[in-house]
């Protein structure tokens, strides 16, 4: 830990501060911090992505519950003190990374710097080798540069003359892309946060949807999002297949399930029909239709204490479990008195002494239906808006239980009237969403990686090959008229230094001095 | 499909079981060996240091085994480990084929449900280590190589055995091949790179006095995590495009999405660590272990204890 203590001006402060903010163990700090304050949110259901587990976990826990949900533990990543980690890492990433950008500029079109004084401390390789000083030199500089090798002559005041070579500024460029990269995912995913939008809906078979606010039974949308310029498209949920594993092994697992679909859209002539799966949406203009889930939809005919239908419509139920038990709510307010239903949609059917009445198999191989049927006021009208799926029997009386199978009819008690099963259908679930920030985040992504790699496999390292004086110049006699010949014998000083512990230019400079001791052989 | 197919289905099924099982009696004959190529290693060591006239030259145990020469070969310590690496790789075949097996008998990826994973990432450990095993000398790390890979076999025909099925449809993708492959050889670099950390903190003290010199093995374990946290992101990249075709959004916080993205930060804060004036690296060699950590609650805590959309695969 440093131990300089602030200096007392405000300006000294703040620079002070920013130095802090801005170093590398203030970095290391908060991406621990980071680490940590995600913990909660894997351990705690989050609204966003659970929100009835979130209502669960409350009700089951009245005590601590408020107090989390108050510290925002069941919306960690929205949460302030999420926020304040990593816009502080953020700005502590700007503020390292931006000047160090400048920093690389220059370093990128200086020279390599001169050859140290003394080069065999360096450990590297002195040999000697026939030639001149300069063609050495000159023929050892043409070898780096082949091998990409930033290279400068100079000359010592000595008289001896180097080489001095530099690689790998790639691995800085590659660090500050990749750095700069995590700030453009953090843009993309803003950007996606700001303007994206997201809706559910429910579609029977059959039925049609169209791309409006009022048609989706859930939408959220950014801050900057507008629902009113929704993309237009509409389609029709033509049929909807589905199987299941019927073999021992994960029985009852879904093994396919598409959904066929007849799509408009304005300036599209005529209709076009697609299979959206689970990995293949459909991919309308800005927005895509996913496929997120599916169950049944038991047709039911009501009828009222004269006979009279009033109401005759398949109802959606909602599976609560992998073997499609479903539970529905049926209300018919146009009877008098108003009758509601609560009704378990078995899709194979069986009854068990512990778990009651429940499902065996989500294939609709033995259905029925169990229904509870109560009478009164439905509480309608009473200005609070109600959940479908819910049914307030606060001003009702229970009439009954019964259960039914396809084509049966329940005759209520004290001629209320009667409930009919007359078949099932199926819907399915869409989500379809858009998100304008996601290419951005997938191209930076890419970067990002690319960048990393760069940074962490590629070395830089400095190389220098020294020659000092001649050493000595021998006299050979050549086999000729002329006499003797003077061939100069240098001595050739090769070393080199990677920058980052841990590694070294051992095997570069071994390299070198074969090569140039190859040359001259 | 008819009686004839089945049949031959049954004998891919136990073909590739039986593969497996070898495969550990394989590795536990190999930890064996390196564990007496361990215990004679020390032993050597301290005879090394009683004798005076070799301590100089000898003392701290890797050079003990570099400089001994030919002479060595007659070693039994280093026979024995010899014997480890062989059987390491006689292990690695193995398993090779026994997923494979998995993978023609489930007419898929080999990657549809815990045990399956179990089982590549096993094989993604051994193929880590073996391929890094023909670049230096890593009979010292074989002992702490074979263990968790015997331990991860182990917990997968015990505890997450599942009988093969098809994959349910949200894993029917191509990214799932691509984000699984990257995160199981991702993974099976941090469990060696958490090994490598591990001997860092030990290595000289007490019975660990032959495993190569601390600054050495903190070297080798910032080359393995080098190599593994690129892998690491693509994974986690990969893994967000597939969510964003299967689930409509590429990131959600979900348990598995957010341990990921946890081990990701934590050996972030490890390179970090490396070059961070001031730190001792034998602070990040913890961090590295705490990276791994994390990557196996995201691997077993997460699938087991957590309520996550991952967790439909049968455990
Ligand atoms: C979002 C937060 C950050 C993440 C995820 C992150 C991640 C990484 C990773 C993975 C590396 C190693 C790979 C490489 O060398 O390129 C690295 C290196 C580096 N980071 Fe960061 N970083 C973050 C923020 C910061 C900040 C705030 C600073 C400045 C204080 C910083 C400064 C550096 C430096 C100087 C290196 C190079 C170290 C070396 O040369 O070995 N990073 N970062």
């Amino acid at each position: 830990m440093s131990t300089t203590l602030p200096p007392m001006s405000q300006r000294g402060f703040l620079r002070w501060l920013w130095r802090q903010l801005t170093s590398m163990k203030t970095a290391l700090i908060l991406l621990f911090l980071l680490a940590i304050v995600s913990i909660p949110g894997s351990y705690f259901p989050q609204r966003g992505t659970n929100p009835i587990l979130v209502d669960q976990w409350i009700a089951d826990y009245p005590r601590l519950g408020p107090i989390f949900d108050s510290i925002g533990l069941f919306d960690v990543f929205g949460s302030p003190w999420y926020s304040a980690v990593y816009i502080l890492l953020f700005i502590s990433l700007i503020g390292c990374v931006v000047p160090r950008l400048g920093v690389h500029w220059r370093a990128m079109r200086s020279q390599p710097p001169p050859a140290p004084k003394n080069l065999s401390r360096l450990g590297g390789s002195t040999f000697e080798i026939e030639g001149e000083v300069a063609t050495v030199i000159e023929n050892a500089r043409e070898l780096l540069k082949k091998d990409h090798w930033r290279t400068v002559i100079g000359q010592d005041a000595d008289g001896s003359r180097w080489v001095s070579a530099e690689k790998g500024y790639l691995r800085e460029t590659g660090n500050l892309v990749f750095h700069f990269s995590l700030i453009l995912i953090l843009v993309g995913v803003a950007v996606g946060g700001l303007f994206g939008w997201r809706g559910n809906v429910i579609v029977r078979e059959g039925e049609g949807f169209s791309n409006t606010l009022t048609q989706y039974d859930a939408w959220g949308g950014g801050r900057l999002s507008s629902a009113e310029s929704l993309p237009e498209f509409s389609f029709t949920l033509e049929s909807f297949n589905v199987e299941f594993e019927r073999g021992n092994a994960q029985e009852g697992a879904p093994r396919l399930f598409e959904a066929k679909m007849i799509v408009d859209r304005p300036g599209v002539e005529g209709s076009t029909t697609h299979l959206v799966e689970v990995n293949e949406p459909l991919v309308i203009d800005s927005a895509k239709v996913f496929l997120v889930g599916h169950g049944y939809a038991p047709h039911l005919i009501v009828r009222d204490s004269k006979g009279q239908v009033v109401l005759d419509d398949p109802v959606v139920f909602l599976p609560q479990d992998g073997n499609f038990t479903s539970t529905g709510v049926v209300k018919v307010p146009d009877s008098e008195p108003q009758l509601g239903f609560r009704g378990l949609f078995l899709p194979t059917s069986a009854i068990t002494e512990e778990l009651g009445p429940h499902s065996i198999f989500p294939a609709p191989d033995d259905v029925s239906v169990f229904f509870g049927a109560w009478a009164g006021n439905l509480g309608l009208d009473s200005g609070i808006s109600q959940s479908v799926y819910t049914l307030n029997v606060d001003d009702m009386t229970q009439l009954g239980l019964e259960s039914l199978q396809v084509g049966q009819t329940w005759r209520l008690p004290e001629g209320a009237g009667s409930i009919e099963l007359t078949g099932y259908e199926r819907w399915a679930s869409f989500q379809i969403a858009s998100d304008p920030g996601k290419e951005l985040a997938l191209i930076a992504s890419i970067l990002a990686i690319v960048g990393l790699s760069l940074s962490l496999f590629i070395q830089r390292r400095r190389v220098w090959v020294k020659i000092g004086q001649v050493v000595e110049v021998d006299q050979v006699t050549e086999q000729g008229s002329s006499g003797t010949v003077k061939v100069g014998r240098v001595k050739v000083e090769v070393a080199g230094i990677a920058k980052a512990s841990g590694h070294d230019a051992i095997e570069q400079v071994d390299n070198i001095v074969e090569t140039l001791k190859g040359q001259t052989a | 499909m008819d009686f004839m197919n089945s049949v031959e289905l049954v004998q891919l099924a136990d073909a590739s079981n039986n593969f497996i099982y070898a495969t550990m009696v394989i590795l536990f004959i190999a930890t064996i060996s390196f564990s007496v190529s361990f215990a004679a290693g020390r032993r050597r060591v301290r005879r090394v240091e009683v004798s005076p006239r070799r301590v100089l030259v000898e003392s701290s145990g890797s050079e003990v085994r570099e400089s001994e020469g030919s002479l060595a070969e007659l070693d039994p310590g280093r026979r024995a480990a010899n014997i480890g690496m062989s059987l390491t790789w006689l292990a690695g075949a193995m398993l090779l084929v026994g997923v494979i097996l998995r993978g023609i008998w489930a007419g898929r990826v080999p990657w549809g449900n815990m045990y399956e994973f179990s089982i590549s990432s096993a094989l993604g450990i051994l193929l880590v280590f073996l391929v890094w095993s023909t670049q230096r000398d890593l009979r010292w790390l074989g002992l702490f190589v074979t263990i968790p890979t015997l331990l991860t076999l182990g917990l997968a025909v015990t505890v997450l055995y599942t009988e093969s099925a098809q994959l349910v449809p949200a894993l029917k993708s191509y990214w799932l091949v691509i984000h699984v492959f990257a995160a199981i050889v991702g993974g099976g670099a941090f469990t060696v790179g958490a090994a490598t950390a591990g001997l860092s903190l030990i290595s000289g003290k007490g019975w660990f006095t032959q495993l190569p010199s601390r600054e050495k093995l903190e070297g080798l374990t910032h080359k393995v995590i080098a190599f593994s946290f690129p892998i690491w992101t693509f994974a986690v990249v990969a893994g967000a495009i597939w969510a964003e075709n299967a689930w409509g959004r590429y990131w959600g916080w979900d348990p598995k999405e957010t341990w990921a993205f946890i081990t990701w930060v934590i050996f972030a804060a490890y390179l970090h660590a490396r070059s961070t004036a001031g730190w001792k690296h034998q602070k990040a060699s913890v961090i590295a272990i705490v990276g791994w950590l994390a990557f196996l609650i995201n691997y077993f805590g997460v699938n087991i204890f957590i309520n996550s959309l991952h967790s439909y695969a049968g455990v």
